[in-house]
This record gives C-alpha cells, sequence and structure tokens, in this order.
C-alpha cells in the first residue's frame, strides 16, 4: 500500500474529503418495535444498529447488582458479513470483548446510572458494514439509542477517529486510510464540558503532535454531536407532529 | 474465588491519605516503586519486580507458514496468563476481563507500534517465517500489571537470541546454538507502558498505583512511550471524564519515566551480558537473595536488676503452692461439670441484680 497517498498536495483524501471533513452521516432512531430504544447510523460506509433494554431488572447473576446504581451491560458484535472477508467468529474473541468493555466504560461515564439502583441496562451494537471507525460508530448509535430509550444521559457521548499524516490531522478515518499505517486516534467525548470519556491510540505518534490529534478530534465531535442533535430533534418533530394529528 | 471486598473504612482511609497527598508505602505522586530485572539461564527469560508485583517473561520461536495477507513478515504473539498464582481473585481457565484487557493492550502496545523488524523474521517468503511468542507470566499481583508485563516482554525480547539460519539454494539449515551463535532480534525501539490512576472524579493522580491504591481508583490511564518520546499506545479505563490538560500532563511524565525505565533495562541488559561473557553462573536461582537470617540485633533496654532475687522470693512465698491434684468436677445440674470456681471480674462493673434500663 505504499503507493496509495492518503493526503494529496491540494489537500484532498482518497474519497475527496478534505482534512476536516467527516464522512456523510445519515441517522434513523426507533427503528425496532420490541427494544425499548433502536437507532441504526450510517458515517460514510460504515453501518451500525444499536438496540438498548432496559433498565430492567437484574438476569443472569443477581449478585452482581449494585444497590446504588445501575450495571451497564455492553455487547459489540460484527456481522458475519461486515468485512471483506468473511468473519468467522463475531463474537468471543479478544476484539470484540475489548471493544465491549470500552463502550460500557463509555456509557458508565455518561449514563445517570444513580437513578436506577440494583437494575441493569443493556446495550447490543452490530456493525452491519465496517468500513473504518467502528468504534466510533458504534458510540454514536449507542448514544441515539439509549437517547431513544428515554434513560438520561449527561449528554450526547459523540466518538470521532482522527489519524495523523503529513503533520495533518485527518477526522473521521475511512478502512484505508485505517489500515495504511497511519496513526489513530479515536476518543469519545461529552461535547459540552468537554470531558473525554475514552480515549485510545494506536501507532507511533512524536508526543509533541498529541495536543494537535487530541484539539482536532474534539472539534470533529462536537461536529458529530451537531449532527446526532439535529436527528435527535427531527424524530422527536415528527414523533409529536403523528401524536398530535 | 471471590477476592474478600474492600471495606468501607479501608477505602475512606485510603482516600482520605491520597487527598493529603500521602500513599500507603511513602512514595511521592508520581514515584515508581523499586523496579528490579533478573535474568532466566535460557535467552528470553526475564523476571521483573516492581515493589511486590512480579511478572516473568519467556520468549520462544518457532518455524511456521506465514499469514497469507503476509508473506514475507514473521509472526509475532503475545499472551499474559493471570495465574492464580498470583491473587486469590484470578481463577484458573477463565478468561476474565482484566486478562482480556491486559492481553490486547500488551498486543497493540508492542505490534501497533512494530517495534520489531518483522521482516527480518522471514526465511522463506510465503513458506517459513520466525514465529516469535512472548508468553508472560504473573507470579505475585501488587497493582499495576501491565507495566510491570510491558517491561518484562520488551527486556525479554531484547534478551532472546534466535537460531542462526542460512539458505544455499532450495536447502535451508538451522543450527542449533552450540554450532553457530544464535542471533539477537531487531528492535527498533522499546515501548513501555506507564499507568496512572485517578480519583475522587479526576482530582487526584498517582502513578503506579498499588493492589490497595488499584482498588479504590476511579479509572486509569495508560500511556505507552518510548525513550524518542514517541507515543505508542494510549488507552484510558474506567469510567472517568478525562480533560485534554490532564492527559497532555499525564504525557510529559510518562515521557519522563519512560527514558529511566529504559536506562535501567539497558543496564540490565549490560551486566547480563556481561555476566554471561565472564561466564559466571546466572540464572534464577542465582539472582534470588539468600534471605537468612544471619544475625540477630536487638536494642538493649535497660532492665531494674536489683534485688531481683529477693522480691522473686517474696512472691513466691506469698502464694500457696498449686493443689497437687486437680479436685473433682462439682456437678450443679446434669451434663454440667465445674472445676474451679474462676476469678472475680475485674472489669470494675457494678452488679446490680435487677435493674432495669429503660
Amino acid at each position: 500500500m505504499a503507493g496509495l497517498e492518503l493526503l494529496s498536495d491540494q489537500g484532498y483524501r482518497l474519497d475527496g474529503r478534505k482534512a476536516t471533513e467527516l464522512r456523510k452521516v445519515q441517522a434513523r432512531m426507533g427503528v425496532f418495535a420490541q427494544a425499548d430504544g433502536s437507532a441504526y447510523i450510517e458515517q460514510g460506509n460504515t453501518k451500525a444498529l444499536a438496540v438498548v433494554y432496559g433498565p430492567h431488572e437484574m438476569r443472569g447473576s443477581r449478585s452482581r447488582t449494585l444497590h446504588d446504581r445501575a450495571v451497564i451491560n455492553c455487547q459489540y458484535s460484527m456481522a458475519t458479513f461486515s468485512t471483506a472477508e468473511r468473519k468467522r467468529r463475531p463474537h468471543g474473541d479478544k476484539k470484540s470483548t475489548e471493544m465491549s468493555l470500552h463502550l460500557k466504560q463509555t456509557f458508565e461515564a455518561a449514563i445517570l446510572t444513580q437513578l436506577y439502583p440494583r437494575s441493569q441496562i443493556d446495550i447490543f451494537v452490530k456493525i452491519l458494514q465496517a468500513d473504518g471507525g467502528n468504534y466510533s460508530v458504534c458510540v454514536n448509535a449507542a448514544t441515539l439509542a439509549v437517547i431513544d430509550a428515554g434513560i438520561p444521559m449527561r449528554d450526547y457521548v459523540c466518538a470521532c477517529t482522527v489519524g495523523f499524516v503529513d503533520e495533518t490531522p485527518l477526522a473521521d478515518l475511512c478502512y484505508t486510510e485505517e489500515n495504511g499505517g497511519v496513526s489513530s486516534l479515536a476518543l469519545a467525548l461529552l461535547p459540552r464540558g468537554g470531558q473525554i470519556a475514552l480515549l485510545q491510540m494506536d501507532a507511533r505518534l512524536h508526543q509533541d503532535h498529541l495536543e494537535t490529534m487530541m484539539e482536532a478530534a474534539m472539534i470533529a465531535c462536537k461536529g458529530v454531536s451537531k449532527v446526532l442533535d439535529e436527528v435527535v430533534r427531527q424524530h422527536l418533530q415528527e414523533a409529536s407532529a403523528l401524536s398530535r394529528d | 474465588m471471590k477476592d474478600t471486598p474492600l471495606s468501607n473504612c479501608e477505602r475512606d482511609f485510603l482516600l482520605k491519605a491520597i487527598e493529603e497527598k500521602k500513599r500507603l508505602d511513602g512514595r511521592q505522586t508520581y514515584d515508581y516503586r523499586n523496579i528490579k530485572i533478573t535474568f532466566g539461564t535460557d535467552y528470553g527469560c526475564c523476571f521483573v519486580d516492581l515493589g511486590k508485583t512480579r511478572v516473568m517473561a519467556q520468549v520462544s520461536c518457532e518455524l511456521v507458514a506465514p499469514k497469507e495477507t503476509r508473506p514475507n513478515e514473521g509472526i509475532l504473539f503475545f499472551n499474559i496468563e493471570l495465574s492464580p498464582m498470583a491473587s486469590p481473585a484470578f481463577e484458573p481457565g477463565r478468561q476474565s476481563e482484566l486478562s482480556v484487557k491486559l492481553n490486547r493492550q500488551l498486543e497493540r502496545c508492542f505490534r501497533n507500534s512494530k517495534c520489531i523488524d518483522t521482516e527480518s523474521l522471514c526465511v522463506v517468503s510465503g513458506e517459513k517465517v520466525w514465529q516469535i511468542r512472548v508468553d508472560v507470566h504473573t507470579l505475585n499481583h501488587d497493582g499495576n500489571l501491565m507495566d510491570a508485563a510491558s517491561i518484562a516482554a520488551i527486556t525479554a525480547l531484547c534478551h532472546f537470541r534466535r537460531p542462526d539460519v542460512s539458505i544455499q539454494g532450495e536447502e535451508i539449515t538451522v543450527y542449533t546454538p552450540e554450532e553457530r551463535d544464535p542471533i539477537p532480534l531487531s528492535i527498533y525501539h522499546m515501548p513501555i507502558s506507564v499507568s496512572f490512576s485517578f480519583f475522587q472524579q479526576g482530582t487526584y493522580l498517582l502513578v503506579d498505583p498499588c493492589e490497595r491504591e488499584e482498588r479504590v481508583m476511579d479509572g486509569l490511564l495508560m500511556i505507552a512511550m518510548n525513550k524518542h518520546r514517541e507515543i505508542c499506545s494510549i488507552q484510558s479505563s474506567g469510567g472517568i471524564m478525562l480533560l485534554k490538560e490532564q492527559v497532555l500532563r499525564c504525557s510529559k511524565i510518562a515521557s519522563v519515566k519512560v527514558s529511566e525505565i529504559t536506562e535501567l533495562i539497558s543496564k540490565a541488559l549490560e551486566n547480563d551480558k556481561k555476566a554471561r561473557k565472564a561466564g559466571e553462573r546466572c540464572g534464577f536461582a542465582e539472582s534470588m537473595p539468600q534471605e537468612r537470617i544471619t544475625a540477630l540485633k536487638m536494642d538493649e533496654t535497660p532492665v531494674e536488676m536489683k534485688n531481683v532475687t529477693e522480691k522473686a522470693e517474696d512472691i513466691v512465698k506469698k502464694y500457696e503452692a498449686p493443689p497437687q491434684s486437680v479436685p473433682s468436677p462439682l456437678v450443679p445440674a446434669p451434663g454440667v461439670g465445674q472445676v474451679g470456681q474462676g476469678q472475680q471480674n475485674s472489669w470494675g462493673l457494678e452488679e446490680e441484680d435487677g435493674e432495669k434500663i429503660d
């Protein structure tokens, strides 16, 4: 992949975006009737589906009940058809478990769990098509699903993956850019307070560039939060228009 | 086996102490515990002591077929075993969350940062490459397993020697260590992870938490860097909210710590090389200190020794000799036997019969 130019001289990336441009986001809330909350999001070519059940009584091991707050249970899985080669083990492998842990950690920080002691909130996310930024798209989908379920959160949780090429941060990486050996930083942010719920970075990056990367990631996340806000308000308008009639 | 839960008293004590900038073992906020690195007899075996946390890393190699997507690169495989030896909370067989987390962190820290030249591990492109396997076993868990594991893994990789291989046309010869000296791996840089623990919603920060501190912490930030100030991996865990300034400050602290630790590792490797060259006996058994008490020293306390014999005789005379035979037990009620009377209780409470407390 040495010949692939991730950032051209004019400042255009492989798919024609500029360095700070996000991919097109299309989202829909309330896609399933059975679940308490559900959402579907498409960010460029990455498609994710999130479903929330809860808060409900603790299922499974009663011993894990927390007396003062809710337990958040996340499961991340990828559909077998989501990647170029058929995935033989969609869940249970180390990467999926790690992602589930990260999602759990992100939402434990954001959801007001103190309001639901001794109960459990389940968040299930499935990637239908993986084209880079899997974690970020999952977080965005789960945020919409949690809002759809009516569970109170401190703020929107928005996530974005940022890469670093030629001294320029690239916002919202796609699959080719991620695998091109670029250092990528995934950040989950609560935009209003600027608080970072999760920070994850791979590959070598010089310490001096860290601040620029983080700044770019935070700006990108704030952009995502505006889009998600639009989606929520529109959904609310549609729902209230129907009930009025 | 479930771990004993931490009592609220202990938790409050630890948090209060941290608020006053005090740690259990007297360290400062940014201090690491004592790091001790020792090597085993084989190349690639390394023990790391981080305070009382002890881990062991062993590197081994094998010739295998390469991955189809990367036919001329060797394979690196990392594995951390949380053995039940380390802590009663670790159960054998079951892959707990902590085990998955540590495994993934170690993989990301080393593999994605390309610290080893994998192309040099190729023997025959598309057919035979070296698979380097790093197994880290935790021997004692006293907090901060991630840092100890990363130090152990990179030291073991630097210490390891793989067998020499020569190719003559179609024939490949793998030489045993006796025939030709084994050659070290080509390592570009040494990523070392530094863990920061946060308390009270991110107000207080500690470097290198011990086990008790880990239990009360809100969250953990792991930054892996090398001595060239390149960040190899960052991972935040636990449900804490961080601010950008906190992360940048931590990265600065990490760079200082990493350079210190890298120096320590290089020194340890140097010493071991010298010892092996000089033909000294090296290995785990040699490096274990002989913890035997060879001298017992006690401070002298002055004791009043005047008239001791007279005083002793007086005391003995005052008390009558103990009865030679044991009196037979009294039977106040069937099934109850009483021997002796017992003494007056000396608590100073007044025995008031029939007094009721309203």
